[in-house]
This record gives C-alpha cells, structure tokens and sequence, in this order.
C-alpha cells in the first residue's frame, strides 16, 4: 500500500509541475528572430570563427540584431554576402577576398640546419628550441611540422618539401593558419595578387646565402626595375604593396633569388 | 520565536556558512566566481532557489509526505522540486535578463545538482524547522552562499593582476584562495547565538 501512494504522490507531483512548466513555457518563450535562422541557414556551417563570432551561430544572431557585416563570412565569401544582405535587405558590402600565403621558399637540401629535430612534430615545440627557430638556421623560415596543416578546415595547406603551401584553390582566407604559425610567416594577401615575397627573412644578404638559397639578400633590383614602383626595402627584405602592383610579374622573372613567385 | 530566527540566519549566513564551514556547494563557487557580475546573478538564482525549495519542500513534506508515512521518499521528492524550480528560474532568465542567461551557461541548470539547495532542505527536515523557520534558514542560506561567492569572486578579480609564482597560475591559486578563506571562516565555528 506504502508503495503504491509512493508512486502516486511523486507521479502526481510530476504531473503537477509538468503543467505549471509547460504554462512558464508558453509564458516566457523567447521569440526567435526569423532572420537569424534564415541567415544561419545560407552560412557555410564551418564554424570556423573568421568572422569574429563565437561560430555560425554567434554570427547569425549578430547579423539578425544589425550589429554584423553582411559580408562577414569568410568562407562564404561574396556568395554568401549577397544572400545574407538580400535576406536581410541591405546592400553587399564588397566583401575583398583574401588569400593565405606562407612567406618562405626555403625547400629541403636548400637550408641548412643546426640539429636533427627529433622532438614532438609541432611547430609550437619546436621554435622553443634553437633560439626560436628549431632546427633551421634561419631564424624566420618555415619550421615544416605542418601546425597550419593541421588547424586548417579547408585542407587547403599542405607541406611540399618541407615548407607549408597553400591551395590557393581551397583557400578561403579564413586566417587560423596565420593565428597558429609561431613563426608568424603566413599572412593574408589580396586574393587578385600574383607577385608575392616569398621570404620573411630580416637578415642581411651575405647572411642568408650562407644558409639559404632562396632568401632575400634587397639587393633592390625589383624594386628599381618594377614599373608601378609598388615594391620597397624594409629591413633587408623586399615588400610588394598589392595596392600598388600591376600584376606584371617583371619582379619574379628578374628574382636573382628566385623568391619572388607569380602566383597568379 | 524572533530569537530563534536570528539565531538560524546568523548561524547559515557565517558560523554555519554552507561553502566555507559545509562545504557544499562548491562547483558554482569555484565555477562562476571570476567576475563579481556573474557571482551576483549566481547568487540571486541561488538565493531563489533555497527559498522557494524551503518553502515548497516543507509543504509536501508536513503535508503530503509525513501523514502518508512516506518519509523515506523525502530526497526523491525534494530533487523532484528543485529541478523545476531551477527549470523555472532558468526560462524566466532567459526571457528577462538574457545577458545574465548566457553569463552564467551551464553553471544555472548546475543549481539542480547544487548539493547546498539540497542540503538547506534535508536540513530543515533534520532540524524539525517549522515552515517559518524553513524558509528563514533557506533565504539566510542562500545570503551566506552570496557572501561567500561574492567576496571571493573580489578576490579572483584582484587575483589577475596579483604577483605570485609561475606555477600557480590558474586554478592553483584560486584553490589556495579559497582554502584561505575558509580558514578565516573557521573563525566563526562552535560561536553559539543565544
């Protein structure tokens, strides 16, 4: 008997809270905003964070309260701008693409290395070691464990030769490659650019053909020859303002260390 | 009868306090503690939640519990009310103070495993507290868990910016913190009021 009121008293008490739930439910449901789902709908689903927003979902109800860009999504890309600016009545902002780009050309047999490495195979754990730079002599290449490889959603980076490459086929631009690289050589460029540096390396030039064969010496031969005068000399290296860059690719033909590329 | 009164808040607010001298309650404690915003909201939630359970929980335990002869279902029952208090609180903060809502994640549906809000209730059945009483010891309570979470929360804040070894960092120090505190607590224990 015991037993049975048990289960009636907690069954009716389940019963009773139930309704007076189910009535707070309906009293205080919080009404979603149509937009929002609409928005999350057209995104590309990554959940990879480029746009600023704690993934697809962050950026929806932004872009449905007004405070997000329409063209905030990264790896929609103009697309997706278009769709989320009709859905949401407001004119596209010209979304510019950009593009990853890792700024070394140092492949194996042209470096030269201190050590073997034979630690954990990250980037991260090995740019603690050798005075940041791992095993390479130089001190700003490519550690080639392949840290960007791994954080990509896209599979658009790949290691060729011991140095990280980017897909630019797959490439979306969404930069967590360049947020992971402890060495911080890989940069966003226009997606439209096709003369790129590909060095990062400040040291002067009767340094680095001691370790490299492909590294910048400014000997400042693009820079007198580019027709656009869209190519100066910081700190012993050669910078492309892609503002300025006609796309003549004058400055990777005349290279004497090969490390401009034509990318276009 | 007021005497007696006093005597319970004094007691559940600082010689009894449910985190410090109990310890009960702890995951919140620790968990929504970094900003003295979030230990507030958590606080008033907890607050609540004591009271409410106190008040409902005497109810059916003199009424329908204790005549039925069915006191061994004291713990189901009473788990069975805080989880739709919590429920309850949960819709209402998500319709109301949104920011808060989200502030507090996952820490809010916690309160329904929170052994404090448990605790209050099983000890005012221990305690033969009357409905008065009951809810007095739950409202005093939940003030002794706000005193604590949001003295420490002050201190986490201040923790940021503290200069202590390497090794602490994190959660290390924090532990430490709160053991120091409880140590100024103890402070308080075997102080009989009246």
């Amino acid at each position: 008997m015991t037993v049975l009121w048990a289960i009636v008293v907690l069954g009716a008490l389940g019963l009773v809270f139930g309704i007076l739930l189910a009535v707070a439910g309906k009293v205080f449901a919080v009404e979603k905003d149509p937009k929002e789902e609409a928005v999350r709908a057209v995104l590309a689903g990554a959940n990879c964070g480029a746009c600023g927003y704690p993934g697809c979902d962050g950026y929806a109800a932004a872009v449905a309260k007004g405070e997000a860009p329409a063209n905030g999504c990264v790896p929609g890309g103009a697309a997706v701008a278009a769709q989320i600016s009709e859905i949401m009545g407001v004119s596209a902002g010209a979304g510019e693409a950009n593009m990853a780009f890792v700024r070394c050309s140092g492949t194996c047999g042209h470096t030269k290395e201190k050590f073997t490495y034979e630690g954990i195979p990250s980037c991260l754990a090995a740019s603690r070691l050798g005075g940041g730079s791992g095993a390479n002599v130089c001190t700003a290449g490519c550690l080639g464990y392949g840290d960007c490889v791994a954080v990509c959603s896209f599979d658009a980076i790949h290691l060729v030769d011991g140095i990280a490459q980017v897909d630019r086929s797959k490439c979306v631009g969404c930069a967590k490659c360049v947020a992971v690289c402890p060495k911080n050589l890989i940069t966003l460029v226009p997606a439209a650019s096709t003369d790129v540096v590909g060095c990062n390396s400040k040291d002067k030039g009767p340094a680095i053909t001691k370790y490299c064969d492909y590294g910048c010496i400014a000997c400042s031969k693009c820079k007198r020859e580019c027709p656009a005068d869209a190519i100066t000399i910081t700190d012993f290296l050669a910078v492309i303002d892609q503002t300025l860059c006609v796309h003549c690719g004058h400055c990777a033909d005349i290279c004497p260390r090969n490390c401009i590329h034509d990318i276009g | 009868m007021l005497a007696s009164l006093v005597s319970i808040s004094l007691g559940a607010i600082l010689v009894n306090n449910f985190i410090f001298s109990q310890f009960l309650g702890l995951c919140p404690f620790l968990g929504v503690s970094n900003k003295m915003s979030t230990a507030t909201g958590m606080s008033v939630a907890v607050i609540f939640v004591m009271t409410m359970a106190s008040a409902i929980c005497w109810i059916i335990n003199e009424y329908l519990l204790i005549p039925l002869g069915l006191e061994f279902m004291q713990t189901v029952a009473y788990i069975l009310v805080i989880a739709v208090l919590v429920q309850f609180v949960e819709m209402f903060l998500k319709k109301a103070i949104p920011s808060l809502y989200s502030a507090m994640g996952i820490f809010l549906p916690l309160i329904t495993t929170n052994c404090a809000v448990l605790g209050v209730v099983l000890l005012n059945t221990q305690n033969y507290y009357n409905f008065l009483e009951s809810v007095v010891y739950g409202f005093t309570g939940g003030l002794g868990f706000t005193l604590a979470i949001v003295l420490f929360s002050s201190v986490r804040e201040r923790l940021e910016f503290a200069d202590y070894p390497k090794a602490f960092e994190g959660f290390a120090i924090c532990l430490v913190a709160a053991a120091l505190f409880a140590l100024a607590f103890m402070g308080f224990s075997g102080m009989k009021i009246l």
